[in-house]
């Protein structure tokens, strides 16, 4: 997935020179994963910057770029990293456009690692993402595989509007996956049926697809037809994939790695409570990371949901 | 035109890097048995970090982040501090925290992926590790602000590198310490390099340390990797926070001998010649030239050190590996001081699957 991110990055370059990609170690290093990689070389120390180390200053910095019509793509080295960021995400990014009534806006994309699995030191695996969702005038988005990674970045980039972009650290490599470099966007604000069922819908996004693919595939085996929903874009959620989905089904299981507490699963649970009450025929069930710190990878195994943990809430549902 | 104000930022080198004194050397370090005992923890540190290097890279421990080139800034920091100090470190300065009781199984057991790293046996009141990049800067300073408030003759001491001094939490932290006289002492480890970004593209000031100018604290610059100015220089600081007149920021000049982190590859973004030269002032040859030439100690002696060194890392790792894993209820107890019931009941969900995952 890393390599689709860079030529997103590459192919929107070329093609929009208003965009610049700024942040910690993009350039000569080409990002500590190596997603802004061979970019420094091809479009020069202009429109590849390394910073100086300050996250509040990307973003701030940003804000100020883009008012003035550049589109920059800025890289937060870790979700962890982010919070020096959010005062200017939410006091001046979000809300840029409103405030002076669509004078000024601001055209960012901020760029993340998200989330564990990967063995990182502390701070280095959160998936924060309630945070940012709960802000008005952001998008937030989480790719699930490398063909989505390119799509939803070059339409992140393509955007009018602040996005707050998260690359969960567990598909940076996880896969491998033919991606065609051909410019073409996949759409924001729209949900991307993974797999049809007519049993159980499950919603998710990001790494933990992973987990609820596999868990999907353990239901097959007992003749459980489950329905996967990649959310892909968190915030705004797109309320009439979900509730098509759970018409036709009945039933729904929401699986994140971030807390449940306050979770964008939270959502999810009540966009159906509200419209798709009738149409339930088991209470909806949420499969999250637990209400604490994401552990030192000792332990981070036994935070982020498991195969079985999937297939357990699914069965209980079936049960209900 | 009138001169509104001017600053000064002194430097100070009492080794060379050939072990010879360029000054008359203080107390301390015409005292054999003192001398030795920052030199042995340099060479046990040295042994330490490349063990670790070679743990990580065996996969028997997570990304680390090692100290080469950085012994001699540590453990005349640690030196200089008295244990009642509390400390504020970074994530690579075990000099130091091996100075003040931290033991090698705790750093490996934090780098390894286990939370019961950072509760020190020794130092209980010193802070742990410190990832998100400055913050640890503000927490020294309100730690010297209770030593303040309660009249304490103690200090604080911060640590922060080079790429630190660019976040808005070291500013704050240095301008609070100063507008109110904190008895805190900031020490910024100028190795050269943030992961792959050089100082100079950090910053367009000459030194890191007149960064105190506008802070109105003393700002001043040391050769970090000559442990006896490094104690030297950052002991005044301390003696004079304690005496009541303020912070004090010190900017040690070292360098990182190897990359970031054992996840980084430094050859990507610097030169092989520049890490080259580095090596020809790194800190522990220096110590070392002084000890023989002082005629305090000898090859025999040097030998059986790195044995005992060898022995005592060999021992440290025995005891790292040989601790079981966390249990899953780990995650749930610390928290907060009781338990919440939901946290209750999530724990209980995790032992279920902990168990089960068999991934313990």
């Amino acid at each position: 997935m890393v390599e689709a991110i860079a030529m997103a990055h590459g192919w929107e370059m070329r093609q929009d020179e208003r965009v610049v990609v700024i942040g910690q170690d993009v350039g000569a290093n080409g990002g500590v994963f190596r997603a802004t990689a061979g970019l420094q070389e091809r479009f020069g120390k202009d429109r590849v910057q390394d910073t100086p180390l300050a996250e509040a200053m990307i973003a701030g910095m940003a804000v100020g770029m883009s008012a003035q019509g550049l589109k920059p793509v800025a890289e937060i080295q870790f979700m962890g990293f982010l919070y020096p960021a959010l005062d200017q995400i939410v006091n001046h990014m979000s809300r840029m456009r409103y405030r002076t009534r669509g004078r000024l806006t601001c055209p960012v994309v901020m760029r993340m690692p998200h989330g564990g699995g990967i063995h990182a030191p502390e701070h280095h695996s959160e998936s924060t993402e309630t945070m940012l969702c709960h802000v008005p005038g952001i998008r937030v988005v989480c790719p699930s595989s490398p063909a989505r990674a390119y799509g939803l970045l070059l339409a992140a980039i393509r955007d009018p509007d602040p996005v707050v972009f998260l690359e969960p650290v567990r598909l940076y490599r996880a896969m491998r996956q033919e991606v065609v470099d051909d410019g073409r966007a996949l759409p924001l604000d729209k949900a991307f049926i993974l797999r049809e069922g007519t049993d159980v819908t499950i919603v998710t996004w990001g790494a933990t697809t992973i987990e609820t693919l596999r868990a999907v595939a353990e239901l097959d085996k007992e003749g459980v037809s489950a329905e996967v929903i990649d959310l892909a874009t968190l915030s705004p959620i797109d309320s009439a994939t979900i509730l098509a989905s759970v018409a036709k089904t009945g039933r729904l299981v929401i699986v994140h790695e971030a807390a449940r507490n306050v979770g964008v699963g939270a959502e999810i649970a009540a966009i159906v409570a509200e419209h798709a009450l009738y149409d339930l025929q088991a209470p909806i069930r949420r499969v999250a990371g637990f209400d604490t710190v994401m552990p030192l990878f000792k332990l981070e195994n036994d935070y982020i949901p498991s195969v079985q943990r999937i297939v357990d809430a699914v069965q209980l549902t079936l049960a209900d | 035109m009138k001169t509104a104000a001017e600053f000064k930022i002194p430097y100070t080198q009492l080794l060379d890097a050939t072990g010879e004194p360029t000054r008359e050397l203080p107390a301390f370090a015409r005292d054999p048995e003192d001398v030795l005992r920052m030199y042995r923890l340099m060479t046990l540190v040295r042994a330490f970090d490349a063990k670790a290097v070679n743990l990580q890279r065996t996969g028997q421990l997570g990304t680390y982040a090692p100290c080469l080139g950085h012994e001699a800034t540590h453990v005349g920091v640690g030196a200089a501090m008295r244990p009642e100090d509390v400390l504020a470190p970074v994530y690579r300065e075990y000099g130091t925290q091996m100075w003040r009781g931290v033991t090698m199984r705790e750093i490996l057991t934090y780098w390894g992926g286990d939370e019961r790293g950072s509760d020190f046996a020794g130092p209980r009141q010193d802070f742990a590790w410190c990832v998100p990049i400055a913050t640890q800067t503000l927490h020294a300073a309100g730690a010297a602000m209770a030593f303040k408030i309660r009249r304490e003759k103690r200090c604080a001491l911060a640590y922060i590198g080079d790429g630190g001094t660019s976040e808005g939490a070291f500013y704050e932290a240095l301008n609070l310490a100063g507008a109110r006289s904190l008895p805190a002492v900031f020490v910024i480890v100028n190795n050269g390099w943030a992961i792959s970004v050089p100082v100079a593209e950090q910053t367009a000031a000459k030194t890191l340390a007149q960064k105190a100018v506008a802070a109105g604290i003393p700002g001043v610059q040391v050769d970090g990797n000559d442990v006896f100015a490094v104690r030297e220089v950052v002991s005044r600081a301390l003696e004079d926070a304690r005496a009541g007149a303020g912070p004090t920021l010190v900017e040690a000049l070292t360098y990182r001998l190897s990359d970031h982190t054992t996840a980084d590859d430094a050859s990507r973004y610097r030169s092989d010649p520049e890490v080259k030269e580095a090596w020809k002032s790194e800190p522990l040859v220096r110590i070392r030239q002084f000890v023989l030439k002082t005629g305090i100690w000898d090859m025999t002696q040097e030998r059986a050190l790195q044995q005992d060194c060898a022995r005592q890392v060999d021992a440290a790792v025995g005891e790292y590996l040989a601790a079981p894993k966390p249990a899953t209820d780990a995650m749930f107890e610390h928290l907060f001081a009781k338990m919440p019931a939901h946290l209750v009941e999530q724990r209980d969900v995790a032992r279920k699957y902990g168990a089960k995952s068999g991934r313990h």
